[in-house]
């Protein structure tokens, strides 16, 4: 968590600023710690499939996180209503209810290109795991605000996975990024915007961040075995 | 009878999806569907092949199903006028564009249903395997996914038997995958990978070579 958050957690604040630091925990923890993408290895097919430039890539994970966060709002705004054992049934339904909305109002409001472009992903949200993730472990047994900010927080991991993904395909893929040529003499490597390219930066980018999570790991076990001997700030780090 | 579902399909064309979905455009290594089964189940031969043999199944029966709600109640009931919010946005709110999702859905959880049901009964070694693998079987976007390809009518509208079989192959397709894959994880337990690498990252990048290997097969049908 960075410095800045851990100030506002720990300083007396009044309810604007509770919910300001609870909001930025949520994003933290969404774009970092829980990452659907590269934690939690879920909603490959999309993520994989239209990230061969950023704007196909950012406009997939604004139909997803819209998904997302109504779903995790009616879903728990419901779950009192909800039998536990047609639960499920019921989860795909208003998922199912969100994607039509969300396919309808970007074929009303997006290039054709786009559409075509995301294809048969838009409807293929209504099997998406982190959605379907998200409702089953946490709308159905949280408050419809909690579960609001969640589906924020999960959704901004999301888009921040498919960002970095189709930055570096579309980079070395094409030698552009966001259609604009970055420099003149790279010649692209056309692999990269191809299937292989896909699996091979996914792979890369589950190691790099497992890496990362294991050295974290390892710097918080040395800081909080030497807190009690040193002195009394690092008390408090600890 | 909107579409003739008596057309007798050539040898020729068969060969044509055969190929296409098992080695051109196989669903996992370039179409990017099923991806979840696909790095879930792989870790043993014997569940991967079991895996394979279920999407197979859901797969050919969804195919025709779906494709059966599609010509007999959404697109009559389009062209016939019905409209849910006529008048009120838009003219594309036709019923295809408002249930073809929700009602595939639906038909492919049932189905899912059903096939768990007569494993259980029928073959009750295989169902202790795969266990809590085959209801993902409907979050599987395969199953879906190969409904939806089936009734977008682009390039040209599919007869209920070339749909009932680009199922059946798209399913075989995703089985030999499956496999060729659990066979290398299966090796990749005793190679010296790094650490970091161990597990999921180290199987997407050898699918990433399968991948490249397989893009070899795109000149086959030109």
């Amino acid at each position: 968590m960075p410095e800045f958050v851990r100030q506002l957690v720990r300083s007396r604040r009044g309810r604007h600023e509770r919910a300001a630091v609870w909001v930025l925990r949520e994003l933290v923890r969404g774009a970092i710690k829980e990452n659907p993408t590269f934690v939690l290895v879920l909603g490959l097919c999309p993520t994989l499939a239209v990230t061969v430039s950023v704007v196909n890539g950012f406009w997939m994970a604004v139909a997803a996180t819209g998904v997302l966060i109504s779903s995790n709002v009616i879903i728990s705004g419901l779950r009192k209503f909800i039998p536990k054992e047609i639960r499920i049934p019921c989860f795909v339904i208003v998922i199912a209810g969100f994607v039509t909305i969300t396919e309808m109002l970007m074929k009303a409001y997006l290039s054709d290109q786009i559409n075509n472009a995301l294809g048969i992903f838009i409807p293929l949200i209504v099997v998406n795991c982190i959605i379907f993730g998200r409702a089953e472990a946490y709308a159905y047994s949280h408050t419809v605000a909690e579960s609001l900010v969640d589906g924020v927080g999960t959704g901004f991991g999301f888009m921040m996975a498919l960002m970095l993904i189709s930055g570096v395909r579309e980079l070395t893929g094409s030698g552009t990024i966001l259609g604009l040529k970055v420099w003149p003499s790279y010649r692209p490597a056309y692999i990269m915007v191809m299937a292989p390219g896909a699996f091979l930066v996914i792979g890369l980018f589950l190691g790099m961040f497992r890496a990362l999570g294991a050295r974290v790991a390892a710097r918080r076990a040395v800081v909080s075995y030497e807190a009690p001997v040193t002195s009394k700030d690092a008390k408090a780090e600890g | 009878m909107p579409v003739a579902m008596t057309y007798t399909m050539g040898i020729g064309s068969f060969f044509t999806i055969m190929l296409s979905m098992v080695l051109v455009s196989n669903f996992v290594l370039s179409r990017f569907l099923g991806l979840c089964p696909f790095i879930g189940v792989t870790k043993r031969t014997d569940s991967a092949v079991g895996m394979g043999m279920a999407v197979t199944f859901v797969m050919t029966l969804a195919s025709s199903v779906t494709w059966v709600v599609y010509h007999y109640v959404l697109l009559p009931q389009s062209e016939s006028g019905f409209n849910v919010f006529a008048g009120i946005i838009g003219s594309d709110t036709s019923l295809v564009s408002v249930l073809k999702t929700v009602s595939y859905i639906l038909v492919i959880a049932t189905l899912v249903q059903l096939v768990e049901l007569v494993m259980r009964k029928t073959v009750p070694a295989l169902y202790q395997a795969l266990g809590i693998y085959l209801p993902l079987i409907t979050t599987n976007c395969a199953v879906l996914g190969v409904a939806l390809l089936n009734t977008t009518d682009t390039p040209e509208v599919l007869t209920f038997w070339a749909a009932t079989i680009q199922g059946f192959f798209g399913g075989v397709g995703f089985m030999v995958v499956m496999i060729l894959m659990s066979g290398v994880r299966e090796r990749l337990e005793v190679m010296p990978v790094p650490e970091a690498m161990k597990g999921v990252p180290i199987a997407f990048i050898c699918t990433a070579l399968m991948a490249l290997a397989f893009t070899g097969f795109g000149g086959v049908i030109g």
